[in-house]
């Protein structure tokens, strides 16, 4: 087991290794820095001093280790649009994604799996087929469509919810979280359902499939034979069975959520990365892009990381052959 | 004997039990009763589709829906089965299913599993329930319980898994058990075992046992009874020696003549024809005859194979610049010749390499050493492109599941004029005429090669599976287990056939089984394969008789012969 961690963790640095140097090219290719941050009349001289001063003249190599070196200390460049540190930026976007991210991830789960394993006993009825047709509708109505329809109903006409921004945030250390307020949580409620939905739908189609398979397997139909009760082999002995995709999909997918959760924080104003992505593409902010990218490139490995663990703490067949 | 225990209130009392799976189809079961003692076995014997499972599900009442089923009565100890209260399944009546690889949740330890049984339906938890699955593992012979206990299923071998399954069935003392084909799916040298462990329990504490076979030689090794189902309906209830040596019905003594005794050669099997294959035919007439006979090949007796000195050893972890490599020796210097007209029959349990073996005389898998030799050329070390089709040419397998070997698309016309049309025939007529008289020749209608494959059943496709390989005119036919997906009343017809085959047109064939009976009525002369060692080589019936190495002594010995009395049934 320790000594497949280790292994994979090798593995992750890896394709770390490999988005930081795609992320220190943009530098090269995207643009040339000193034409950006020189003034419009710099000479010559000068900007070949700038050149120098930020260590652009030396070998190419040395230039990445230099940039690994800087990134694995937490400086991630100047924002050339706003002249502040990246990181900083970044640090101030992120709480507001993740817990966005994370509620939605919840609700789609907390939702999702039993939906799943209800559709999946009962297929024939009212509410499996009107729960099924309703997911049909959830994962092909696009996310700013249902997004725009919640504002509607409950901030506009029921006037319940609030239609954009957090809310009040406190301040814990340097993440601010909305959780622990009222009009915070209240805030995070519609983005958060709009962003769930699509995932929702996915995790529910995904389970039910999954349960299809596993209730017609021959140690179900043995554990009912033996007359356990119903309830135990369909949410404990057959769900830990069905489960072992929905872990894969749910970790890829809250990968996406975080790095693509753009369209739900524009429709809402959310104050998160994506906003902060999109601002940053449309002014070619280059430090800022790059440091994006590496930051979805190491949330995807840490998440596909764990999903790893994940399966080895589920199946022990697994982890036999790990050993 | 049942009739020392039985006491004055039958264990198990079933009257009329019919199954439908479709409301307004025939049923499945029709009107069937049994009564079984406590502690008694009784067994279902009959081919698939007679309805023998369906007496399972149904007194599991898990007859899937939209099927039912109904009892006239149904009583454990004269009171009514009832299905509506919780602890009726698995403390009332409990199950043994057939393939220990999947019948245990792979998630769950040993230990979850059985705490889940006896913490649901006796109350039991912590300690108690811990130390009851200590006991029942140790009731059902596995060495160590109190630590594999903790185990998961995939830790444990077949055997070791199947008496998991029986600790789960019996661990709430069930009154009756269905034991539904428990040993099918294991290897041979364990069935034994398995059989006697549900036999010893089944006295030891006094549970009824249904179990539900197409194995005679189970059904001979621990049953007390015996019932005959056909169609649904049950043929004939008799004690097991009196039905194995005497049976009464006509469709018992059928079923009895068609089970290949170990213990003596009887040729062909006595069986009358079937309704859905038609007899064997020779009426081909010359266009058959002067097709399959083009390719003689050399005299009856003579060598047509021979395999000198072959080792294949197969690699199982890629493993990094060679180190913790895993190699597995699948062959170890095995030598062994067929010859023309001569049936070889190669036997040893699963893993002991004879698939390995017929895939490198089939040219399939290279040898990691050693030479093949067949009729003119060797195929190992390899020798020119065109030798090697000649050499495949002259061979032709038949596998062992017929409803993957045979195309779903393709008519089975086609599909047997393939190597007709390979050997340079156009003749669209002639073909067709050819085809036709080799489905005659191994018991199909002309008129069905028209057909698809899922027309036919698993005997009839075998029927067309060997068509196909006899059109390509094979000198070596290898046949890997071909009857062991078969109803036993139709294995012995295709055995029949084969051998028919084999005299007529002078066949060398190398016959793969695991099946010591069949291959008893079958070879000539057998090898038997101890992981990958041949240890021993001789004509038939001198191997069965005498046996000289320790290892073909122990499988002869877990053959069948309690209840299968020295001379034959009389049919």
């Amino acid at each position: 087991m320790i000594g497949f961690i280790v292994r994979r963790l090798a593995q992750a640095l890896v394709v770390m290794a490999a988005i930081a140097l795609i992320s220190f090219l943009m530098f090269r290719y995207v643009g040339d820095p000193v034409a950006v941050m020189a003034r419009e009349d710099a000479s010559v001289t000068e900007r070949q001093e700038l050149r120098e001063k930020l260590g652009l003249d030396r070998p190419v190599v040395v230039q990445f280790v230099d940039f690994i070196g800087r990134v694995v200390q937490g400086d991630l460049g100047i924002s050339y649009r706003n002249q502040r540190p990246v990181a900083d930026l970044i640090k101030e976007r992120l709480p507001a994604t993740l817990e966005l991210v994370m509620m939605a991830t919840l609700l789609s789960l907390a939702i999702g799996i039993p939906l799943g394993v209800i559709t999946a006993v009962n297929r024939t009825g009212w509410l499996p087929t009107l729960v099924q047709s309703v997911s049909l509708v959830g994962i092909s109505v696009p996310t700013f469509v249902t997004g725009i329809m919640l504002i509607l109903v409950f901030a506009v006409t029921l006037r319940w919810l609030p239609s954009f921004g957090r809310g009040d945030t406190v301040q814990i250390g340097w993440w601010t979280t909305g959780l622990l307020t009222i009009s915070g949580l209240k805030a995070l409620i519609l983005p958060s359902l709009t962003l769930a939905l699509y995932q929702m739908t996915l995790i529910m189609r995904l389970v039910r499939a999954e349960m299809i398979e596993v209730l017609s397997s021959d140690y179900v139909r043995f554990a009912r034979a033996r007359g356990l009760p119903a309830r135990m082999i369909h949410y404990k002995l057959a769900l830990k069975n069905a489960l072992m995709p929905v872990i894969t999909i749910t970790g890829m997918q809250i990968g996406g959520l975080i790095a693509f959760a753009v369209v739900t924080e524009t429709v809402f104003q959310w104050p998160g990365l994506g906003l902060l992505f999109i601002q940053a593409v449309s002014f070619a902010d280059v430090p800022v892009m790059a440091a994006y990218l590496l930051l979805v490139g190491l949330l995807f490995v840490v998440l596909n990381a764990l999903v790893d663990i994940a399966y080895l703490v589920l199946d022990p067949r697994l982890r036999t052959r790990a050993s | 004997m049942p009739s020392t225990r039985a006491s004055t209130d039958p264990r198990l009392v079933v009257e009329g039990l019919s199954v439908r799976y479709r409301p307004g189809a025939a049923p499945a079961v029709d009107g069937v009763d049994i009564t079984a003692a406590a502690g008694e076995i009784v067994a279902i014997v009959g081919e698939s589709g007679a309805g023998k499972s369906s007496i399972g599900a149904a007194l599991l009442d898990l007859v899937d829906k939209p099927g039912t089923w109904h009892a006239a009565r149904a009583t454990l100890d004269g009171e009514p089965i009832d299905y509506r209260a919780r602890h009726t399944r698995g403390r009332d009546v409990s199950v043994i299913f057939q393939d220990p690889q999947t019948a245990l949740n792979p998630l769950f330890t040993v230990a979850e599993q059985l705490i889940q049984m006896v913490g649901y339906h006796e109350g039991l938890s912590g300690r108690a329930a811990l130390a009851r699955a200590v006991e029942m593992l140790e009731a059902v012979g596995i060495p160590d319980p109190a630590q594999r206990v903790h185990q998961y299923p995939h830790q444990f071998s077949g055997g070791m898994r199947q008496r998991v399954v029986i600790a789960l069935a019996l661990a709430c003392n069930p009154r009756l058990v269905i034991a539904d084909e428990p040993t099918s799916a294991l290897d041979v040298s364990v069935r034994g075992q398995i059989l006697d462990l549900i036999a010893a329990l089944a006295r030891e504490r006094g549970t009824a046992v249904l179990l539900i076979t197409h194995d005679m030689a189970a059904v001979s090794r621990i049953a007390d009874t015996v019932t005959v189902m056909k169609a649904g309906r049950v043929v004939e209830t008799a004690p097991t020696e009196a039905l194995l040596n005497d049976p009464q019905a006509p469709y018992s003594k059928m079923l009895i003549a068609a089970v290949p005794p170990g213990d003596r050669k009887i040729g062909r099997f006595a069986i009358p024809p079937r309704d859905d294959v038609a007899a064997p035919a020779i009426v081909a007439g010359a266009d058959l005859d002067a097709w399959l006979r083009a390719h003689a090949g050399p005299s009856v007796g003579e060598t047509v194979l021979a395999v000198e000195g072959v080792d294949k050893i197969f690699q199982l972890t890629p493993g990094l610049f060679g180190r913790g490599r895993k190699l597995f020796q699948a062959l170890d210097d095995v030598s062994l010749t067929v010859r023309r007209g001569e049936a070889f029959g190669l036997v040893g349990e699963s893993g002991s390499g004879k698939s390995t073996l017929a895939k490198i005389v089939a040219g399939l898998q290279t040898p990691t050493k050693g030479r093949v030799v067949f009729g003119p050329h060797a195929l190992h070390p390899a020798s020119r492109e065109v030798e090697i089709r000649d050499y495949r040419r002259g061979l032709q397998m038949v596998f062992q599941d017929p409803f993957s070997s045979l195309n779903r698309r393709m008519r089975v016309g086609e599909a047997v004029a393939e190597p007709i049309r390979t050997a340079g025939i156009d003749d669209r007529h002639k073909m067709r005429a050819i085809v036709a008289a080799l489905f005659e020749r191994v018991g199909l209608p002309a008129a069905s090669i028209d057909r698809h494959p899922h027309a036919f059943s698993g005997g009839q496709r075998q029927r067309i599976a060997l068509a196909r390989a006899l059109a390509g005119r094979p000198r070596l036919l290898i046949c890997d287990e071909p009857t062991s997906a078969l109803d036993v009343s139709i294995q012995a017809e295709l055995l029949n056939l084969l051998m028919d085959l084999k005299d007529d047109l002078g066949l060398a064939m190398l016959f793969i089984t695991h099946d010591l009976p069949v291959v008893r009525q079958v070879a000539d002369r057998i090898g038997v394969l101890e992981r990958g060692v041949l240890v021993e080589t001789g004509e038939t019936d001198t191997v069965f008789d005498h046996p000289a190495a320790p290892y073909t002594m122990k499988l002869i010995d877990e053959l069948p012969h309690r209840h299968m009395a020295t001379q034959g049934p009389t049919p």
